[in-house]
């Protein structure tokens, strides 16, 4: 439409402006999502518990501030789960097998931790790319069926984590080396093989979120920057159009799902060769026949960071700083569940923010705007429709 | 033909209407009057704002000032059951059909005859019957939407409005999507309803069509009314003058030329369906030659999807080879026929031309993106796109919000088109394959394609032409190859042929041995 020419010559400082670039409207609808996320858990809390309400609340919002370290060492795997998920996502494919990759990325890693023979400097490097390979192997085959036999990526991967899991259950309790029957785990991973820590006292933060931060600036410079993120998005975008352009699309579906996988695996290497003082949650690992949860809440990471590799850095933090506050909430008498229910309450909000994002900027919009009557904040769809 | 009612009395007017959306006014006081029993065409470019009005009409938006008066009374129409209530009835551009539904379910629907919550179909089939044998709109109340040819679920929408005893049915371009015959049809069944009294609104920049059926025309530009005419006693010069501001010259302006070396040579094609296993190219052989625009009409369906397909890699032929430049490219991959000079218009651009969540310049790139201009060590040279954009933007006249960085969804149909046509043609090529490049384009948009196809032929380019539209294949081929049910049943001269006949090739009812023609020139 000719009169768009308006919105081009207008250089004016403008929330639609802003909006337009995508940037502010994706992490404001996260915000919006996050704030009716805590208010509805403050509802579950007052319902559960009213007379503790406030000061678990509280608990939850500022707790985490108490154990920064600690929000850093649980969003570790679920930043590497999170990227895993939001990077096939950027391809159309919903990589649900995280789970299973990340569980064959423990695997790797403790049998390279275990068995193999390596100098000190070098031995947890190669674990890590251990796990990255073992990722990448599960991530790849759901790929290649999708690739190559048109199979849902959903079905194959679902599955994948099923046999994953068995298998490196089965793999574990077979191996005397490694596994310690009467404990029911492996033995710890020796000193030499952790990660190393960043040092800070009474906390459990090591070299791993430094790593993941650092692959999700390079994953977003890959999906940004790259000939390969171009055809990757546009994939995702229009699978039709691709191939119409004649991008190599069993490629670079096959290649996406190996590096989704490849980083679920890295995710779970961090995971299992960290350094951490808190029993059980590193260093050894259970064939207890339970899907591994790092992988469902990469899903949650990356629908609250809209598949943006930035935005999947702050939201794994993010969703950890309030797992953190939510395991403190119990201090005040509730049950850890409650921070479950609301950081379900968030991904619930921020499945749908886009609509929400919309109704309130659009509220926004026509109420503190330029005085224009109509500020529908759809106006571009509006318009295609309307031509 | 006697008017039923008098013509004086108005039973819709839109008075004084304006609805601004963001950065834009789409509807800039308007007044539209429609009159009991007539056939009213809106008539305008690409958002010239039709589609608004007529959705402020049927609720699907409210004006922000104006008002809407029935039979002389305002009314407030906050939704198309409110609309439906009045009377008015609207047949989408994109039909509003339940795939999986039979025809009378879907006409049914909404309004479905119940006893005590049990549908009484018997009865709702009895009125559809009554309907579309007193209309004669031909459908199968039984048969499934998905399964029905696009012709017929219009004629499901049609009735869908008749079925509510609509009395002011509001058409949005319905001719876009049928073939020369169901249009003819179609516009009859419109004259048959005015002539019952019902009230036709009309959607259209087809002028041929306005010309024919409709008694009033109403043109708008850019948002504003431009007038009101009666369509006899004007012209469509004047029509179009009205709706682009400007002279459009229908004739094509085309010089002679000889053709040179043979471009694309296709040899015994064969296409074998995969779903149903029909063949659905059968032995198809022909060449298209430097400097000539050879044309492929037929009407939707008849093989020409599948040709397309097997020239630029899209789809696998089942026998036949396909020689470019000498080389033979039938197993080539898409990429490398692209490099080797195909550029390819596609049928569906939002399907295959466009990835539209894409800014306007990384489509523009769509074809190249991968070459050294644009890339270095796998990094796209984002500095080199934007100033290949701009070039683009301004050489073709690609008009857009905010030019380069305009998400290409948001652009209006015509302008995507356009940067369709600049990239294809801008990219080293020496085969251009358009597809219906001018389908549900205005007058400006068609002539503006037209000039860019000739101006690729008189560059010394071979151009394959696709196009179900006759004005089209005889104003702008030099050769016309007419394909029916798979075949090429006919190849004829645009100089020396008439559109009668071209259509009688068309519908099969008149053949050729083209195969013997061609072995003999070999010879």
């Amino acid at each position: 439409m000719e009169g768009k020419n308006n919105i081009y010559n207008d250089n004016k400082f403008n929330i639609r402006n802003m909006m337009n670039k995508g940037i502010l409207s994706s992490f404001f609808s996260a915000l919006v999502a996050v704030f009716l996320g805590l208010i509805i858990g403050f509802f579950v809390m007052l319902i559960a518990l009213p007379a503790n309400a406030l000061i678990g609340f509280r608990h939850i919002i500022v707790g985490g501030l108490n154990r920064i370290g600690d929000v850093f060492y649980y969003a570790t795997p679920i930043l590497m789960t999170g990227l895993s998920v939001g990077f096939a996502n950027k391809m159309g494919l919903f990589n649900i097998g995280a789970s299973g990759q990340y569980t064959m990325g423990m695997y790797f890693a403790l049998y390279v931790a275990f068995m193999w023979d390596l100098p000190d400097s070098i031995h947890w490097i190669v674990a890590c790319l251990a796990g990255f390979v073992g990722g990448m192997i599960w991530g790849a085959i759901p790929g290649i069926f999708k690739a190559f036999l048109n199979v849902n990526e959903v079905i194959t991967s679902i599955m994948f984590n099923y046999i994953g899991m068995y298998l490196v259950d089965m793999l574990i309790q077979g191996n005397s080396a490694m596994y310690v029957s009467d404990k029911t785990r492996t033995q710890y991973i020796p000193a030499e093989v952790q990660m190393p820590s960043l040092g800070i006292p009474n906390s459990n933060v090591n070299l791993g979120i430094i790593l993941a931060i650092l692959i999700g600036i390079l994953l977003y410079i890959v999906l940004q920057k790259t000939i390969f993120g171009y055809e990757l998005k546009a994939t995702g975008f229009n699978r039709f159009a691709s191939e119409y352009a004649g991008m190599k699309g069993k490629r670079n579906i096959i290649l996406t799902m190996a590096i989704a996988g490849g980083l679920s695996g890295l995710g779970g290497a961090f995971g299992i060769l960290a350094p951490s003082g808190i029993a059980g949650s590193s260093m050894t690992y259970e064939p207890i026949n339970i899907i591994a949860p790092a992988g469902f809440n990469g899903i949650a990471v990356a629908l609250l960071g809209n598949s943006h590799p930035i935005g999947i850095i702050f939201s794994a933090i993010f969703i950890s700083y309030i797992q953190r506050g939510g395991t403190l909430a119990s201090l005040a008498g509730y049950k850890p569940e409650i921070i479950d229910i609301v950081i379900a309450v968030i991904i619930y909000f921020s499945a749908f923010a886009n609509i929400m994002n919309t109704a309130i900027l659009g509220f926004i919009v026509r109420h503190f705007g330029k005085g224009r009557k109509s500020g529908n904040t759809l106006a571009n769809d509006d318009i295609k429709e309307a031509e | 033909m006697v008017k039923v009612v008098d013509m004086g009395e108005y039973i819709i007017e839109m008075l004084n209407i304006t609805k601004i959306f963001p950065g834009i006014v789409a509807n800039d006081n308007i007044t539209l009057k429609l009159k009991k029993g007539e056939i009213h065409a809106l008539l305008g470019e690409n958002g010239a704002g039709k589609s608004t009005l007529m959705s402020i009409l049927f609720g699907l938006y409210q004006p922000d000032s104006g008002e809407i008066r029935k039979n002389g009374k305002v009314v407030q129409i906050n939704n198309p059951n409110d609309a439906n209530d009045l009377g008015i009835g609207m047949v989408h551009q994109h039909f509003k059909l339940v795939d999986i539904f039979t025809v009378l379910e879907n006409i049914i629907l909404g309004v479905e005859p119940n006893r005590m919550g049990f549908i009484q179909k018997e009865e709702a089939r009895k009125k559809v019957v009554e309907l579309s044998e007193k209309y004669g709109l031909k459908v199968d109340p039984d048969a499934y939407v998905e399964d029905i040819t696009v012709g017929m679920q219009q004629r499901v929408e049609i009735l869908k409005m008749l079925y509510r005893d609509n009395e002011i049915l509001i058409f949005d371009e319905p001719t876009a999507v049928l073939t020369p015959q169901e249009i003819r049809e179609l516009l009859q069944i419109m004259k048959g309803f005015a002539k019952e009294g019902k009230s036709i609104l009309f959607i259209s920049h087809k002028l041929n069509e306005i010309m024919e059926v409709a008694d009033r025309c109403t043109v708008l530009r850019k948002g504003k009314c431009i007038g009101t005419v009666n369509v006899k006693d004007t012209t469509k010069e004047e029509l179009s003058r009205m709706m682009v501001g400007r002279d459009i010259s229908f004739k094509v302006d085309k010089k002679e030329r000889k053709p040179g070396d043979v471009v694309l040579s296709v040899k015994n094609l064969n296409v074998v369906s995969k779903t149903h296993g029909k063949n659905l190219v059968k032995d198809v052989s022909f060449d298209v030659r430097a400097g000539e625009i050879v044309c492929l009409a037929g009407i939707d369906g008849n093989g020409q999807r599948e040709i397309v397909n097997a020239i630029t890699g899209l789809e696998k032929p089942t026998s036949g080879t396909i020689i470019l430049c000498g080389h033979d490219i039938t197993k080539a991959s898409i990429r490398e026929r692209s490099i080797r000079g195909i550029s390819h218009i596609p049928e569906d651009r939002h399907k295959h031309g466009l990835v539209l969540d894409y800014k306007l310049e990384e489509n523009l790139v769509l074809q190249r993106y991968w070459q050294r201009e644009f890339q270095n060590r796998g990094f796209i040279k984002f500095d080199s796109v934007r100033k290949y954009a701009e070039k683009l933007i301004d050489k073709f006249d690609i008009r857009s919000g905010q030019g380069p960085i305009t998400i290409t969804r948001s652009m209006s149909g015509g302008n995507q088109q356009k940067a369709i046509i600049a990239r294809e043609i801008d990219k080293d090529h020496e085969l251009l394959i358009a597809v219906q490049p001018t389908r549900g384009l205005d007058v400006g948009a068609i002539e503006y394609i037209h000039k860019q196809l000739i101006s690729r032929r008189d560059a010394g380019k071979a151009v394959l032409l696709v196009s179900l539209e006759l004005d089209e294949v005889m104003d702008i081929s030099d050769r016309i190859l007419v394909i029916y049910e798979g075949e090429i049943v006919g190849e004829l001269d645009p100089k020396t042929t008439t559109v009668e006949e071209l259509g009688l090739y068309m519908s099969g009812a008149k053949r050729d041995n083209v195969k013997e023609i061609n072995d003999g020139r070999e010879e």
